[in-house]
C-alpha cells in the first residue's frame, strides 16, 4: 500500500461519488456541476498515473469546454412552461440492473485478470508535453490528421444542424 | 380414288377454320366456305364410291405412321371399304342439305359464323370416324363430334335450357366414352396394334376375356353416343339446339356413329357373342320404351328425338342378331327420313315460333311442300311401303327370325310391337301438326318456307323414296356395296315379311286416325287417360337419375367446396393471420424509445460476455 | 501502485454511465452519462499505458484522441438536441418515438369468393 495507492484511492472515491450523483441528480444543472467534480477527480487520477499532459487536457477540454457546452445546452432547452418532468424515466429497475451487472462483470473480469499487476509510478517516463508531442507528431501523426478532419466535419455538421430558416 | 379418301375429313375441317377466322373477307359470308367444303366432300365421296373396282368394295387402307410410341404403334390413315364409302356419302349429303337449309333457317342469327364453322367441323369429325383406319384416329373424330355437339346444342346459350341440355349431353356421352376408351385399350393391346384391320383380323385369336371385355366396353360408348338405355336421357333435351343441328347430329350422323363403330369392328363382336346379346337386350328395351315415350310428347321435336332413339335401337337390334347389312341399311334409310322430318319440323317451327303440337294444326293448306315432304318422311318412318323404312325395318325383323333363339324371337316380337307404336305416334304427329284446324296464335302469319329450306326437304324426300323402292334392286344395291361379311346374315327381304310389317303399321295408323276423327281437337293420347303419365315422363328415368346421381354429386361438390373454403383456405388465410399476430407481438419491442433499445443491447452483451467467461473458466 | 484499483474504478465509472444512459429522460443528462463512459475508457487507456511502460505512449496518445472525439461528439450531439428542441419544444427522450413500429390500422381481412 503505497502513497500513490492511497491518493489514487481517495481521488477514486470522490470521482465515483460524483459520477453517481451525476446520474441521479434531479436537476440537470446540478448533474452538470457534479460532472465537473468527477472530471476534476479524474484529472487527479491521471496525474497519479504520470499522464501529466492528458490530465491538463482533461481539465481544459472536458471541464472547460464540454461541460460548459452541456450547460449551454441544458439552459437553452429548458421547457419554458409546465411542471418539470422527473429526470428519470420509468426504466429505473432495468437500468439499475444493467448498470450493476455491467459493473459487476467488468470488475470480476478485471480483478481476476490483473490481480497482482503493479504500476511502477516512480520509474516510468512522465507523460509531459514534450514526450506526448513527440509521440503524437512522430508516431501517430496520421491519426492526428484524421482527428482534425473529424473535428472539421463535426464543426460543419453542428452548424448545418442548427441553422434556421434560410436555405 | 380411295387414295383421295383423306380429303373427306380435311376439306370440311379446312372450311371450318377458314369460315371461323376469315369469313369477313369472303364474299357471301360464313355460308360460302361451309357449303363449298361440304359440296367438295360430297364430290369426293361420290368419287370414292364410283371408282371402286370390285363389288363389294374391299378394304383399302393407306396409313402413315405418326408417332411410333414404344411397343404399340399408332398409324394415321384411311380405310375405305363398302361400309365406309356408303356411310361417308350419306353423311356428306345430309350435311350439305343441312348447310343449305341453315342459310335460311339461321338467317339473322348473330352467331351464324361460328354455327356454320361448327357444323363443318362436325362433318369433318364424323367423316374422320367413318374413314379412320386406326382406333385412336376414330376416337379423335368421336370426341371432336362430342365437342361440336356440345357447342351446337348450346348454341342459344343465353337460355337456361340450352346450357343445361348441352352439359347433360356432354356428360352423359362422356360416361359412355370412358368405357369406349378402355374398350379400345383392351382390343388394341390385345391385338398388338390399334389399326382396325389388324384388330378385326386378330379378333378370333384373342383370348376370350380380352375380346369380351373390349366388346362390352365399346358398347358403353355406343350406348352413350347412340342414346340407348340407360344413357338415352340426353337426346330429347338436346332438342334445345337449333333444328338443323338436330337433323344432322341427332338424326343422321353422330348418333349413328355408335352403330357404325359396331359394324366397323364387327368381327370383334362376332368373337364375343355375349356382347351382341347385351346389345340386343338393350335395343329391345330402348326400342319399345322410346316409342311409347314418343307417343305422349307434346313437343314436336321431342317426339322426333324419342323416335330417333327408338330407330337407333332397331339398328342396334339388327346388328345384335347378325343382320349386319340389314342394320346398316336401316341406318341409311333412317338418315334420309329422319333428317327430312327434322328439317320439316324446323320449317314449321320457324313459321309458327312454337314447338308444341297443341298449338299447331291445319297447316297442310298453307305449307303444302312442307306437308307433303313431311308425310313422305312419316310414311317412311312408320314403315309403309313403298317408302324406304318399310323394307329396311323388315330386313331387321327378317334377320331376327332367321337368327332364331331367344334373342332373335325377342327382337322379332318387340320389333313388331314397336312397329305398331311407331305407326301410332307418327300418325299422331301428322294429324296434330298438319291436319284439322289451326289451334295456335291467330296473329302468326302462316306461310310456306323459302325455297332454300324446302329444296333440301324435297331432295331428302326423294332419297326416302328411292332407298326403299322396288325391293329387289334396292336390296341388290346395298348388297352390292356392302357385301356380306363372314358370320353375318345376308340381306333378305321377303314379301310376306314386308306385308306383315306393313299391315301392323297400317293398323296403327288406322287406329289413331279413327281416334282423331272422333274428336279432332283433342290429343289422341288422352284416350289412355292416367296411363299416359309414365309415358309423358319417359318412365321417370330422368327423375331416377336426378335422385341417384345428380343430387349426391352436387352434395359432394358442395362438401368439397366447404372443405376447400373452410379447411384449406382457412389454413392458408389462417397462417397469414397467425404470422400477422406473431409479428404484432414482436412489434411491441420496437417502442421507438432509444433507451429501450439500449437496455436490450446491454443485456445481450452482458449475457454473451458471461457465457463466454463461464465457458473459458470451466 | 496496484493496477487493479484503477481498473476497478474504471469499471465502476462505466457501470454508472450505463445506468445513466438507460435511465435519464433529458437528452442532455443522457449525454452526460455517455461522457462518463468515455472517461472510464480513458482511465483504462492511461492505466495500461503506465503499466506497460510504453515508450510510444500509445495509451496516452489515444486518450487524447478520445478526448478530441468526445468533444466533437458532444458538439454535434447538442446540435441535434437543439434541433429537436426547436421542433418539439421538449428534449424528453421518452417522447422521441417517431420510429416506433405501431399496430397498423385494422383493416377487415378480405374474404375470398
Amino acid at each position: 500500500m503505497t502513497g500513490a495507492d492511497v491518493v489514487f484511492g481517495l481521488l477514486g472515491i470522490v470521482c465515483l461519488a460524483a459520477a453517481l450523483l451525476v446520474v441521479t441528480a434531479r436537476n440537470v444543472i446540478h448533474a452538470a456541476l457534479w460532472l465537473v467534480v468527477c472530471f476534476g477527480a479524474l484529472a487527479g487520477c491521471y496525474l497519479v498515473l504520470t499522464a501529466e499532459f492528458v490530465a491538463w487536457v482533461q481539465v481544459l477540454i472536458y471541464i472547460g469546454a464540454v461541460v460548459v457546452l452541456m450547460l449551454f445546452g441544458a439552459m437553452l432547452t429548458r421547457a419554458p412552461i409546465g411542471r418539470p418532468q422527473s429526470l428519470d424515466s420509468t426504466n429505473r429497475p432495468v437500468a439499475a440492473l444493467a448498470g450493476v451487472a455491467t459493473a459487476g462483470v467488468l470488475v470480476t473480469l478485471v480483478v481476476s485478470a490483473f490481480k497482482g499487476a503493479y504500476v511502477d509510478v516512480h520509474h516510468t517516463q512522465i507523460g509531459d508535453g514534450h514526450v506526448l508531442g513527440t509521440a503524437v507528431f512522430r508516431y501517430f501523426v496520421l491519426a492526428f490528421e484524421v482527428a482534425s478532419v473529424l473535428l472539421l466535419a463535426a464543426l460543419v455538421g453542428a452548424i448545418v444542424l442548427t441553422r434556421q430558416g434560410r436555405d | 380414288m380411295s387414295d383421295w379418301a383423306w380429303l373427306l375429313p380435311t376439306l370440311p375441317a379446312a372450311a371450318a377454320v377458314i369460315g371461323l377466322f376469315a369469313w369477313r373477307l369472303i364474299p357471301g359470308g360464313p355460308a360460302t366456305p361451309a357449303i363449298l367444303g361440304t359440296t367438295a366432300s360430297v364430290v369426293v365421296a361420290v368419287g370414292v364410291l364410283a371408282s371402286a373396282e370390285h363389288h363389294p368394295l374391299q378394304a383399302t387402307s393407306h396409313t402413315t405412321s405418326w408417332t411410333p410410341t414404344g411397343t404399340v404403334s399408332l398409324h394415321v390413315g384411311t380405310r375405305v371399304d363398302g361400309l365406309a364409302a356408303v356411310v361417308a356419302l350419306m353423311v356428306a349429303i345430309v350435311a350439305l342439305a343441312v348447310q343449305v337449309y341453315s342459310t335460311s333457317y339461321m338467317a339473322g342469327d348473330p352467331r351464324y359464323a361460328s354455327y356454320a364453322a361448327e357444323i363443318s367441323l362436325f362433318t369433318a369429325a364424323m367423316l374422320l370416324v367413318v374413314v379412320a383406319s386406326d382406333l385412336f384416329e376414330l376416337l379423335i373424330g368421336w370426341e371432336v363430334m362430342g365437342l361440336c355437339s356440345y357447342l351446337l346444342v348450346g348454341h342459344y346459350w343465353q337460355t337456361e335450357g340450352a346450357r343445361a341440355a348441352a352439359v347433360k349431353a356432354l356428360i352423359t356421352t362422356r360416361i359412355g366414352d370412358t368405357a369406349f376408351l378402355f374398350g379400345i385399350f383392351a382390343l388394341g393391346l390385345g391385338a398388338g396394334s390399334f389399326d382396325i384391320g389388324r384388330v378385326t383380323a386378330a379378333a378370333p385369336m384373342l383370348p376370350h376375356a380380352t375380346v369380351v371385355a373390349g366388346a362390352v366396353l365399346l358398347l358403353g360408348g355406343v350406348v352413350g353416343k347412340s342414346a340407348q338405355f340407360p344413357l338415352h336421357v340426353w337426346l330429347p333435351d338436346a332438342m334445345a339446339g337449333p333444328t338443323p343441328v338436330s337433323a344432322l347430329i341427332h338424326a343422321a350422323t353422330m348418333v349413328a356413329a355408335g352403330i357404325y363403330v359396331v359394324a366397323r369392328v364387327y368381327p370383334v363382336f362376332l368373337a364375343a357373342p355375349i356382347a351382341l346379346t347385351v346389345l340386343g337386350i338393350i335395343a329391345c328395351i330402348t326400342m319399345l320404351g322410346a316409342a311409347l315415350a314418343a307417343l305422349a310428347e307434346d313437343d314436336l321435336k321431342r317426339v322426333l328425338a324419342w323416335s330417333t332413339v327408338s330407330q337407333l335401337a332397331y339398328m342396334a337390334a339388327g346388328l345384335a342378331v347378325r343382320g349386319w347389312s340389314a342394320g346398316i341399311w336401316h341406318l341409311l334409310t333412317h338418315a334420309a327420313f329422319k333428317a327430312l322430318l327434322f328439317l320439316a319440323a324446323g320449317s314449321v317451327l320457324r313459321t309458327l315460333g312454337t314447338n308444341l303440337m297443341s298449338e299447331m294444326g291445319g297447316l297442310w293448306r298453307r305449307m303444302p311442300v312442307t306437308f307433303v315432304t313431311a308425310v313422305v318422311g312419316a310414311a317412311a318412318l312408320a314403315g309403309v311401303p313403298p317408302f324406304a323404312g318399310a323394307f329396311s325395318k323388315d330386313a331387321v325383323l327378317a334377320a331376327a327370325r332367321e337368327h332364331g333363339g331367344g334373342l332373335g324371337d325377342a327382337v322379332y316380337v318387340v320389333g313388331l310391337v314397336t312397329v305398331f307404336v311407331t305407326g301410332a305416334y307418327v300418325t299422331r304427329l301428322v294429324v296434330r301438326t298438319f291436319l284439322g284446324s289451326y289451334r295456335g296464335d291467330p296473329a302468326v302469319r302462316l306461310h310456306e318456307s323459302p325455297v332454300v329450306m324446302t329444296g333440301p326437304l324435297v331432295v331428302l324426300a326423294t332419297f326416302a323414296v328411292l332407298l326403299g323402292a322396288p325391293v329387289l334392286p334396292a336390296s341388290y344395291g346395298v348388297q352390292r356395296w356392302l357385301g356380306t361379311p363372314a358370320g353375318t346374315l345376308a340381306l333378305h327381304v321377303g314379301v310376306t315379311g314386308v306385308l306383315v310389317t306393313a299391315l301392323t303399321s297400317i293398323a296403327a295408323i288406322a287406329l289413331v286416325a279413327w281416334l282423331w276423327a272422333r274428336r279432332p281437337a283433342a290429343d289422341p293420347i288422352e284416350v289412355l287417360g292416367r296411363a299416359a303419365v309414365p309415358l309423358r315422363r319417359a318412365f321417370f328415368v330422368d327423375e331416377v337419375y336426378d335422385t341417384v346421381v345428380v343430387r349426391p354429386v352436387r352434395a359432394l361438390a358442395r362438401a368439397t367446396l366447404g372443405v376447400d373454403r373452410h379447411g384449406i383456405d382457412a389454413t392458408a388465410v389462417g397462417s397469414g393471420r397467425a404470422a400477422v399476430l406473431l409479428g404484432g407481438g414482436l412489434r411491441r419491442l420496437q417502442t421507438g424509445n432509444v433507451q429501450t433499445y439500449l437496455s436490450v443491447l446491454v443485456a445481450g452483451v452482458l449475457i454473451v460476455v458471461l457465457s463466454v467467461s463461464v465457458a473459458v473458466a470451466t | 501502485m496496484h493496477l487493479s484499483i484503477a481498473l476497478v474504478l474504471s469499471a465502476l465509472l462505466f457501470g454508472a454511465g450505463v445506468y445513466g444512459v438507460l435511465v435519464r429522460r433529458n437528452a442532455v443528462a443522457l449525454l452526460m452519462a455517455v461522457e462518463l463512459m468515455l472517461n472510464a475508457a480513458n482511465l483504462d487507456l492511461i492505466a495500461f499505458d503506465a503499466w506497460f511502460k510504453d515508450r510510444l505512449h500509445a495509451g496516452q496518445t489515444f486518450a487524447l484522441f478520445v478526448v478530441v472525439i468526445a468533444a466533437a461528439e458532444v458538439g454535434v450531439g447538442l446540435a441535434i438536441v437543439l434541433a429537436l428542441f426547436r421542433l418539439r419544444d421538449s428534449v424528453s427522450v421518452d417522447e422521441a418515438t417517431a420510429l416506433a413500429d405501431r399496430d397498423p390500422v385494422r383493416r377487415p381481412v378480405e374474404q375470398t369468393r
